[in-house]
């Protein structure tokens, strides 16, 4: 414990230390970067430990706070979501370094470092508090912190909007959850953690309550649909390395929050798992399927975002519905499957937003329609960029691959049981999942034929230079990381067997003998993925033999004949996608505009393709439109003068007074 | 049990895939009221292709190379864990399926990305085609192998298959539908009529063969025995469905099976002799509609 704290405290300093460098912008950089480090070297084993121990600390400071004490706490749940926060922010801090050198001078590099390292230290506070009264300060310290991270370019008009977007979206959310801390301190008269077990038996109504306000606050934090609209704006308008922390460890920390609310309250009704395994779904869905419509890279990695933090929610949900059914297969299986697809995601998303960064560093443009064949340009990074979107859509031997089966793994023996119940969901399960991969693949081999396949579209992409070594570094350590976790998938299944206990919540013995089973099941699924990657290897080892002593000629791609080809002629990224996208055009809401070529002869022509988020434009925009319209109304209530205020304040007080008196 | 028979299968599964390929063309052949190439012309092609030297485009780079090495380790992989018939994969366990299924995606996705590596307009619009193809079929084939699972109370291909005989009794019905269904899947998969025709002459309307354009030499050579493997594999769960057990041990089922193979060979030649291709819009519908039979069939167990 006294390690984590440490390390909470380094990742503090080196924000400190950043603003106190922010004349020198690259050193404040390095200094944050290199104490984030030295965080994590402190932290990382304490998780690990605590991860794999299974033991359960709590420090209670003295130190009094509303309804209760300030008690941070570390126990296997917490450990595995630290591991996201100690394992990528040093990463992308290295990275970003690299990226900001081209800021320096005309922006204030220095203070987004210190919100850089505020922003770590609160992601790790949420995760390690054990109050409620100090979760929800360093949840909002991690809103705020993100909100000036996002806003780095606040130059531009679309930065701004999308960091406003971001600022209402993340506001609403706590709101929920103030609601729900509210509910709890009226109803156990105190926030600690430990003391919550009054909560139990509070009945199934008050309960259910609970679950649906953390749902909704939660929910809007980890992006989930239908409260994922902030998401696909504030994650490309960051920088790179802030978009990969954002997508990478934050929405980790609004799925701890679900996560632990299930602990708090204990196995619910299976209508908690219904309602988790709809919203998964839909997210699943409508990430995945809005992810293969977009054209901006990092757009197109953020709604994919959308899709894993559905995926993650969809295998908790099979959890309830398995804890609530007391089918301890399924309640092992569909939360191991959560929390490994949580630790999953958390590396290849940040080395994807971190590719997409370079990509934009390297050819100015994230436009895939714009880029093609950077893979020369930028060997590395094209090469990791392939990895990390092998592993989100789910090939073996790669890490994604395993937590997906493990869910698979838990829909496909539930769909073997008698209860309908289970059967129905998990059929469900099945056919959204194999869905949402199929348009997952789609929009990865877009996102990385578009950008790094073919011949480049424009002078920017042909000009592409590869990123400096801080940034390639990163890059690879998150690539092997990823492949590493992919073999050593039963071992890490087997740490996580503490955690999911606790999520589960039925009889101990019975969760661990699955959780056994599924270890073994886990090692010889590796070992054929393994064969496969030894078969690559060979397989490769045998062609190089049979070329080197043949002719191997060079000419230009078969082009049926036609004698002057130019880039311009191949396949775009958008019409790779096009016959999915129109396939499901109800539900993308695509917009085509220009006219087509008529006639014989070339005349000019113009298409241009939108796919704007339909609950955005249908729900949301009226609504706070509307709203805005209303509070318009009530404008001359702000006068700005202190003497008013104090008035309202004065006038507040008389009126519960005589409230109160009645 | 000895493991001989599981490894008399896989050597007779890594040997005689090619054949199938040549018994579609003979097949086809025969209903054209041609002669038609021998069966074993497959053989001769990859071998002559293994032997030539190759050209690569200049657009591309070492993934291209990486495409048709990626996509024979997954089908070889895949071949580890499909059983034959009644014979037990070497390979197995619960959701072994899924690796299969999974292996075969991880075969597309690197085959689709070398497309696109070429720059050419016609691959990439083949990529297209497969991504979208594919993103309807594997639902439908996850979908076939939760019904199978039902029905047998097993999640692992080498237990489902040997126990699917008493099923036959109960579920029937079922069984009928999702064997439909998995011959769809079959059939798309392995861009086969009416999905996509194989000998079809025009770049523009190809599917997997515009794909691999740019491919010779050995690359090609290993793109045809993929493609063998492939129609083996497929195969070999929808002839698992249908075949009975024999009564004389694992020897005689093993040999009912490449039996069973060569039949569904055959009849991939007849479909494709007897039915124009799909137009390419209504490709989806034929998918989606294996998708819903396969989910139909799970319902009327659930139910």
């Amino acid at each position: 414990m006294i390690l984590i704290l440490a390390a909470i405290a380094l990742q503090v300093l080196g924000g400190t230390l950043a603003l106190a460098f922010s004349k020198r912008p690259t050193l404040a950089g390095k200094v944050c970067a290199g104490a984030l480090l030295a965080g994590s070297a402190s932290g990382l084993p304490a998780a690990l430990g605590a991860l794999a121990g299974g033991g359960s600390e709590l420090v209670s400071l003295p130190w009094s706070v509303p309804y209760g004490s300030l008690s941070v706490g570390l126990d296997a749940l917490s450990a595995l979501f630290l591991l996201p926060v100690f394992l990528v922010t040093p990463l992308a801090a290295l990275y970003g370094v690299g990226y900001l050198k081209g800021a320096e001078g005309r922006r204030p590099v220095g203070a987004s470092w210190f919100f850089y390292g505020i922003l770590c230290a609160s992601m790790a506070g949420v995760v390690v508090a054990r109050n409620g009264v100090l979760f929800l300060v360093c949840w909002e310290i991690m809103s705020l912190a993100s909100y000036f991270l996002v806003t780095f370019e606040d130059d531009d008009e679309g930065v701004r909007d999308a960091g406003w977007t971001y600022l209402g979206a993340t506001h609403l959310g706590t709101a929920f959850l103030l609601v729900f801390f509210g509910l709890v301190a009226r109803s156990c008269g105190t926030l600690d953690f430990d003391r919550l077990g009054a909560l139990a038996q509070a009945g199934p109504g008050f309960a259910s309550t609970l679950f649906v306000l953390a749902l909704v606050g939660f929910g809007t934090k980890a992006g989930l649909a239908p409260f994922h609209v902030w998401l696909p704006e504030a994650h490309p308008a960051a920088p790179s390395h802030v978009s990969a922390v954002m997508s990478g460890v934050m929405l980790k920390v609004g799925l701890y929050g679900l996560f632990r609310t299930l602990v708090i309250l204990g196995p619910g009704s299976s209508w908690w798992g219904w309602l988790l395994v709809a919203l998964g779904l839909a997210s699943a869905l409508l990430g995945a399927l809005y992810a293969m419509a977009q054209s901006d890279m990092k757009r197109l990695l953020a709604y994919s975002s959308v899709e894993n933090v559905g995926i993650v929610a969809l295998a908790a949900g099979l959890g309830c519905l398995g804890g609530a059914a007391g089918h301890p297969g399924l309640a092992a299986l569909g939360f191991a499957a959560a929390l490994l697809h949580v630790l999953n995601h958390s590396l290849f998303k940040s080395l994807l937003f971190m590719g997409a960064g370079s990509v934009a560093h390297g050819a100015g443009t994230r436009v895939l329609d714009r880029l093609g064949g950077l893979l020369k340009r930028m060997r590395w990074t094209g090469s990791a960029f392939l990895l990390g979107s092998a592993a989100a859509v789910a090939l073996p031997p790669l890490n994604g691959f395993a937590g997906e089966f493990l869910l698979y793994l838990g829909a496909f023996s539930a769909s073997t049981t008698e209860r309908a119940a289970l059967a129905v969901p998990s059929l469900l399960a099945i056919v959204g999942l194999a869905l949402a991969g199929g348009f997952a693949a789609a929009a990865f081999l877009k996102a990385f034929g578009g950008a790094f396949l073919g011949e480049p579209r424009t002078g920017a992409a042909s000009g592409a230079h590869e990123s400096p070594a801080l940034m390639l570094w990163p890059l690879g350590i998150l690539a092997v990381a990823c492949a590493a976790v992919g073999l050593g998938a039963p071992w890490i299944a087997g740490w996580i067997s503490t955690a999911v206990g606790q999520l589960a919540g039925l009889d101990p013995g019975a969760v661990e003998m699955s959780m056994e089973r599924a270890v073994v099941v886990l090692s010889r699924m590796t070992l054929g993925g393994a064969l496969f990657a030894v078969g690559v290897l060979l397989l490769a080892l045998l062609r190089r033999a049979l070329l080197r002593s043949r002719p191997v000629g060079h000419g230009p791609t078969w082009d049926c004949g036609y004698v002057a080809p130019t880039a311009r002629m191949q396949y775009t990224p958008s019409s790779f996608v096009q016959p999915l996208v129109d396939l499901f055009a109800p539900f993308t809401g695509v917009r085509r505009e220009g006219q087509a070529v008529k006639g014989l002869f070339p005349v000019p022509g113009a298409l241009r393709t939108e796919t704007p988020d339909r609950l955005w434009q249908g729900i949301y925009r009226p609504f706070f439109r509307t709203t805005s319209g209303v509070v318009q109304r009530l404008r001359f209530l702000q006068q700005g003068r202190v003497q008013i205020y104090i008035l309202y304040i004065a006038v507040a007080l008389l009126a519960l007074l005589l409230w109160r008196l009645r | 049990m000895s493991a001989a028979p599981a490894v008399a299968a896989l050597v007779l599964e890594l040997a005689l895939a090619p054949l199938l390929l040549g018994l579609v063309v003979r097949t086809k052949a025969f209903f054209a009221g041609r002669k038609g190439a021998p069966v074993t012309q497959p053989y001769r092609d990859i071998s002559k292709l293994l032997r030539k030297g190759a050209v690569f485009s200049r657009t591309t780079t070492w993934l291209f190379g990486a495409g048709p090495v990626v996509s024979l380790a997954a089908l070889l992989a895949g071949a580890l864990l499909v059983p034959s018939g009644k014979v037990p994969a070497l390979l197995s366990f619960s959701g072994d399926f899924l690796l299969l299924a999974y292996l075969l995606a991880a075969a597309r996705f690197f085959t689709v990305a070398a497309a696109l590596d070429t720059g050419s307009s016609f691959e990439g619009m083949g990529g297209s085609r497969e991504a979208q193809f594919s993103a309807l079929g594997e639902p439908a084939l996850l979908v076939c192998m939760a019904v199978l699972a039902r029905a047998t109370g097993s999640l692992s291909l080498s237990s489902i298959y040997p126990s699917l005989g008493p099923a036959w009794v109960q579920v029937g019905a079922e069984l009928v539908l999702v064997a439909a269904a998995l011959a769809v899947v079959l059939l798309a998969e392995n861009s086969r009529i009416p999905v996509d025709d194989p000998t079809t002459h025009l770049e523009l309307t190809m599917i997997h063969e515009v794909m691999v354009l740019d491919h010779s030499g050995p690359d090609l050579a290993m793109i045809e025995y993929g493609r063998a493997l492939k129609l083996w594999i497929l195969g070999a769960l929808v002839a698992g469905v249908a075949l009975p057990p024999t009564p004389w041990g694992l020897w005689a089922d093993l040999l009912l099976f490449v039996v069973a193979q060569g039949i569904l060979a055959v009849a991939v030649g007849a479909v494709e002799s007897s039915m124009a291709r799909l137009r390419l819009v209504r490709v989806p519908e034929l998918l989606v509609g294996a998708g819903v039979l396969a989910c139909l069939s799970f319902i009327l167990m659930v139910g």
